[in-house]
């Protein structure tokens, strides 16, 4: 119990960190945060459940009105801009992360967090984002995903390093992968 | 840790909290069905009104909330020229920021204890399904409590490599941040068991 709840607050606390990371931007210009890398690795590190619920704590505090969104932003806004879909769907996203990781073949552990960040942390994550930029903009599926595309790329520069990231803390610290069994 | 409520008081921070998320929550369901612009500019212009009532600092703070929107609202707008229906974009960008900013005058005027104490009153209920409403609220605490304390001993990390490195840092130290976090979850996990610990919901009935 003590246990759970330590890692589910101190991952969500990781998640602010990661969005506190000098941003940089991509060869197209788009800017990417460290933010949802911190949402792919509390799946992988915390597996499904806790992982979700570390999301789900980060989510409460930003609404709360803590600044811990990427660039400092905070409160019940952020739920009403163009990227509600997106937060909504971290914790599914964590989730499915988690799940993917626990369940997945005995394979290295870079290739399986890196899998598995890629089905939950874009696939999985882009299919409530992209839903809810259509309905906030009142646009159809395809022209919100058109919309949502060029943060493709930086979402899959996350995911590997979600994967290269699992291995080194893999390697430092196995029992503290818990998504990870024996 | 530094709330987005505003610390001066206003007339709207005596207003209960209940009260404000109740009206915004009704407000936004008013909203959504707009389409109109002119109804939309009036709503804005009186949420902007609202906003200024709070004083400057109130204003500039909301500046630094929407400036990040102004790139899709730009992309948004140019759609809407491509395709001829300028004035279904305006609609669109009006209510959007009416919503904002309209959430974004609660978060300033509600401190952050009268949210923590409603949400502790908004989860009570769940209780009784198995929700372990204790654990829920020790959670929050020791996120809000161990947030800076990361924060610094990232920033000690960054001191360390730029002292070693001229290359940038970026996510190079992601594993040992990560590694702070595993090592102090473990150590608060003893420490909170060593106090007693946290009651599951089965016991405390």
């Amino acid at each position: 119990m003590e246990r759970n709840i330590a890692y589910v607050a101190l991952f969500a606390a990781l998640i602010v960190v990661l969005g506190l990371l000098p941003k940089f931007n991509l060869l197209s210009g788009v800017p990417i945060t460290a933010q949802s890398l911190g949402v792919m690795l509390c799946g992988v590190v915390l597996g499904a459940k806790r992982g979700a619920l570390a999301v789900l704590l980060f989510l409460l505090l930003v609404a709360i009105g803590l600044p811990f969104l990427a660039g400092g932003r905070g409160g019940i806004g952020v739920f009403a801009t163009p990227s509600v879909g997106f937060l909504i769907g971290w914790p599914v996203a964590a989730f499915v992360t988690g799940l993917i990781m626990q369940r997945s073949a005995p394979a290295s552990i870079l290739w399986r967090a890196l899998v598995a960040s890629v089905i939950g942390g874009i696939v999985v994550l882009y299919a409530f984002g992209i839903p809810g930029m259509a309905l906030m903009l009142e646009k159809d599926l395809i022209t919100a995903a058109g919309f949502a595309m060029p943060f493709v790329p930086g979402d899959i520069i996350k995911a590997v390093a979600a994967g290269a990231i699992a291995q080194g803390l893999y390697g430092m610290r196995p029992r503290a992968l818990i998504s990870v069994k024996g | 840790m530094l709330s987005l409520a505003l610390p001066r008081v206003s007339w709207a921070h005596r207003v209960p909290a209940t009260a404000k998320l109740a009206g915004l929550l009704v407000l936004s369901l008013v909203l959504f069905p707009v389409k109109d612009p002119i109804i939309l500019g009036g709503a804005l212009a009186a949420v902007v009104m609202l906003t200024g009532s709070l004083g400057t600092s109130a204003m500039r703070q909301t500046m630094r909330f929407v400036v990040p929107l102004l790139f899709m609202v730009g992309l948004l707008l140019l759609f809407h020229i491509v395709f001829g229906q300028l004035r279904d974009g305006i609609a669109i960008v009006l209510r959007l920021l009416t919503m904002v900013l309209l959430a974004n005058f609660v978060t300033m005027t509600t401190a952050l204890s009268e949210m923590m104490a409603l949400v502790e009153k908004l989860f009570a209920p769940f209780a009784k399904i198995g929700v372990n409403v204790r654990a829920v609220s020790v959670a929050m605490g020791l996120a809000i409590r161990f947030t800076p304390v990361l924060l610094t001993k990232s920033g000690l990390l960054f001191d360390a490599w730029r002292a070693r490195s001229q290359k940038p840092a970026r996510w190079r130290l992601v594993v040992p941040i990560g590694l702070a976090a595993l090592d102090d979850a473990e150590q608060i996990s003893d420490a909170l068991r060593a106090r007693g610990g946290v009651p599951s919901t089965r016991r405390s009935g």
